[in-house]
């Protein structure tokens, strides 16, 4: 029975490589998130080796921390009621209306997101601040400019979770109601809008999580008036070495941060019970008199929101501190001027910024296929289920922590990471490794949508032909998520290029990264360096946006939960 | 399952109380082929939502070269038996048995056996040439035996030339050609087809009945064609087992 023997495989081999693909990102992100995480809060609560809770009444003693707190919910709260208010009329038009050029406006539409927040903070200081064009506003370091900075990000966010599910949508029933004699507001208010809530408010949880968590926006435009606890982790840690009240402050913000992802995920599940009616129709139509609203808000949206803060950043960077039109700017930037004291030059900066980003794409993209392979498999065991799900829950905690928080935790443990004397601080390799953990969780959404898609019995049809479980792994899974990938591996790319939160703490001076040396540029006096940080900015934005719409080209239909 | 079928099922569950096997196994004829013995399958409380129905204690032999036909309503369990035969679900008890010999512990992959599924089950981002030739990669069959083998299977099913397309443009009697020849490629010891011509409208699935029925003779294939047509089952198979409510039914 020589061909039996060949013929009977062990469970072993396929569980131990199962194991250790979840093993590896759990491993990393056991070593590299949470344990400097829980460093942080544990210095806020210990006093020279005692358990101590003093912090925690001092901390909240004081009236600043409650206006900093309550700054937070005011920007949070604005900026996502602004975002759903001017994304869901973008949905209808990106996603339930037909034009030529739709494919195109969706694309943009998406490079908002991608845009480091601090490019974005120094374009509408560009627009609003000292000097600028629409400085007779008096929106200068105002809570106005602050929600609208955070809109400018998050109506992409609305659009795109929205526009996706209303894509779907069945337009039969407001058909229905039409014939019913209602008119057309009182189908979007009976029929539309309640289908959408769902969809609606899984998006405003997710904007709300951005916006309360913003640090690049608030730190350029809020100026010495408007804070929120993540600028005030870094003003109290960088400015004043205040461990303990930091920490305070981290865990308030991770107690935030988990109320609305438990609110978030309760909505999902409603959402996905609810989006199981697909319509395979034609559910789209070419506009007409009755969308004027949408279209107009729509329009204004792209105009005065996007396209204005952008065009006056490009505008005022081309422009010499004399107000001539020239490139001194851009020249500043590899060769500084007289008498600025920059550990490097910008162009330094950049070509720092782009090795950090292609490690740390990397690292999320080797941790980001494995986390997505396990969370997409469906064992037999219920048991294995559950822990899949929890599996699930860990890694996409990094999209709750703050960025701050994290960059801090890995600055205070990593001077002899696991006991070892090896000073990790001294080497830029945590740079890498903080992006690739804030970066891991968007690789992990945009794969694992495409990945659970994937008809089963495909992978059975395979294995039938003979494919052992590996090469039904590659020729199936892998061949069909290839597209998928490089979108993820650009979203990566981008986010790790623009990521300045975390990053702030680990650089050192004579070697900085691109969003940096723009926000330590925007905080120094004189013309030359404020030119100096348009220029910047510009660079930043320029590569990020290209990135990101190259990788768009590999975004199908079905790509991507984001 | 519509009502006409969900009752059907359940008027048949009443009926076979006092099952008994039809014919005897090829173990204990001493010939050779596939050997079902006691096969059952149950999903406990709580697994997997799209799981199909049950089977229970399920006896019957194929022998070589031989075509049998599994006839039942649908969600009688008739797919689930050829997914326990595949190595595709776990048996809870029971056995399967080729040549006498048991296939537990075997993986779907190394059984040798051969499915095609009711919605054809292309890969979709393979042309035509590269589904049919998938089964032939993991054996050591070199490149241009390959090309030839694909030809060769495409002109049977009568798509001679349609390598190079994406399997995206077929129509749905062409997807069903094209799986047909990707079963038969690797020739396969066994060939299970389940319900391979029920997508498909009244006039093609007669025809392609027909070529079917050819097909299977001229490759000598060892098969079970799963179906809930009788006349489908009289064209193709040599002899018909009815299949009631997870269980072979008195012949």
């Amino acid at each position: 029975m020589e061909r039996r023997d060949r013929l009977v495989a062990s469970p072993w081999p396929g569980r131990i490589g199962w194991a250790v693909a979840a093993a590896l990102p759990l491993g990393f992100l056991a070593l590299f998130f949470a344990w400097p995480v829980l460093a942080l809060m544990a210095t806020g609560f210990t006093d020279g080796g005692r358990v101590t809770l003093d912090a925690l009444g001092e901390v909240f003693a004081q009236s600043r921390t409650w206006r900093v707190i309550g700054q937070t919910f005011a920007q949070a709260v604005l900026g996502t009621a602004l975002s759903v208010v001017l994304g869901v009329p973008a949905a209808f038009v990106l996603y339930r209306l037909e034009f030529r050029g739709r494919a195109l406006l969706r694309g943009l539409a998406t490079v908002p997101f991608v845009l480091p927040t601090v490019v974005v903070g120094v374009a509408f200081t560009a627009l609003l601040g000292p000097g600028a064009p629409l400085e007779w506003l008096g929106l200068d370091q105002s809570l106005a400019a602050i929600v609208l900075a955070l809109a400018f990000f998050n109506v992409t966010v609305v659009m795109r979770t929205v526009g996706g599910f209303w894509a779907q949508l069945d337009p039969r029933p407001e058909q229905a109601a039409r014939m019913l004699g209602a008119s057309p507001a009182r189908v979007w208010r009976t029929v539309t809008l309640p289908t959408l809530t769902p969809a609606i408010a899984s998006a405003a949880a997710l904007v709300f999580l951005f916006c309360a968590t913003s640090f690049g926006v608030v730190l350029v435009l809020g100026g010495r008036r408007f804070s929120n606890i993540e600028t005030e982790i870094y003003r109290l840690t960088v400015q004043f070495l205040d461990l303990r009240s930091a920490a305070v402050l981290s865990l308030v913000q991770f107690a935030i941060v988990a109320l609305v992802l438990v609110l978030s995920s309760r909505l999902r599940g409603r959402r996905e019970r609810s989006v199981s009616l697909h319509y395979s129709g034609r559910a789209t139509r070419r506009p007409g008199r009755e969308h004027w609203v949408a279209i107009a808000v729509f329009a204004t949206t792209t105009v005065l929101l996007h396209a204005l803060p952008i065009a006056t950043l490009v505008w005022r960077s081309l422009r010499a501190p004399d107000g001539s039109l020239s490139l001194v700017n851009y020249a500043h930037l590899v060769v500084p001027p007289d008498g600025s004291r920059l550990g490097s030059t910008v162009f330094e900066a950049v070509g720092l910024s782009l090795r950090m980003a292609v490690m740390a794409a990397a690292i999320a993209m080797v941790l980001g296929l494995l986390t997505a392979f396990v969370v997409s498999r469906r064992p037999r065991s219920q048991r294995l289920r559950r822990l899949i799900e929890v599996f699930d829950g860990f890694l996409m905690l990094p999209l709750g922590v703050s960025a701050v928080t994290l960059g801090f935790g890995l600055l205070l443990t990593m001077h002899r990471p696991l006991g070892i004397g090896f000073d990790l601080r001294t080497s830029v390799v945590l740079i890498p490794i903080a992006q690739a953990l804030i970066a891991l969780p968007l690789v992990v959404r945009t794969l694992v949508p495409v990945l659970r898609g994937i008809e089963p019995r495909l992978r059975d049809a395979a294995a039938m032909l003979g494919a052992p479980p590996l090469r039904v792994l590659s020729t199936v899974d892998f061949a069909m998520i290839r597209r998928p990938i490089g979108l993820a591996l650009g979203f990566a790319f981008a986010t790790s290029l623009g990521e300045f939160g975390a990053t702030a703490f680990l650089v050192r001076p004579g070697a900085q990264t691109l969003p940096v040396m723009v926000a330590d540029l925007i905080g120094r006096q004189g013309a030359e360096h404020y030119g100096m940080a348009l220029a910047a900015a510009v660079v930043l934005g320029v590569l990020t946006a290209g990135v990101m719409m190259v990788a768009e080209r590999w975004r199908g239909d079905a790509a991507g939960e984001l | 399952m519509n009502q006409g079928e969900a009752a059907a099922c359940a008027a048949a569950e009443a009926v076979t109380t006092n099952e008994e096997e039809g014919g005897v196994t090829n173990a204990e004829a001493g010939g050779s082929g596939l050997d079902v013995l006691g096969a059952t399958v149950h999903y406990g409380a709580g697994s997997r939502i799209d799981a199909g129905a049950a089977i229970a204690d399920v006896s019957f032999a194929v022998a070589r070269g031989e075509i049998v036909a599994l006839l039942g309503p649908s969600g009688c369990g008739k797919s689930t038996l050829l997914r326990a035969v595949a190595g595709l679900e776990p048996l809870s008890a029971g056995s399967v048995r080729w040549n006498g010999e048991d296939l537990m512990g075997v993986p779907p992959h190394a059984r040798g056996f051969g499915l095609m599924f009711q919605d054809a089950q292309l890969f979709p981002h393979m042309s035509v040439a590269k589904n049919v030739a998938y089964g032939l990669r993991w054996r050591r069959v070199d490149r241009a035996a390959r090309d030839a083998r694909v030809a060769e299977l495409l002109g049977l099913v009568g798509l001679p030339g349609a390598g190079e397309r994406a399997v995206t443009e077929l129509s749905g009697g062409e997807r069903q050609r094209v799986a047909l020849a990707r079963s038969l490629a690797p020739k396969p010891r066994l060939l299970m087809l389940d319900e391979p011509l029920s997508s498909l409208d009244r006039a093609l699935r007669d025809r392609l009945a027909a070529d079917l029925a050819r097909l299977l003779r001229e490759t000598g294939t060892t098969g079970i064609l799963v179906t809930h047509d009788e006349g489908e089952a009289d064209a193709i198979a040599d002899r018909t087992l009815r299949m009631r409510a997870g269980r072979i039914a008195v012949p």
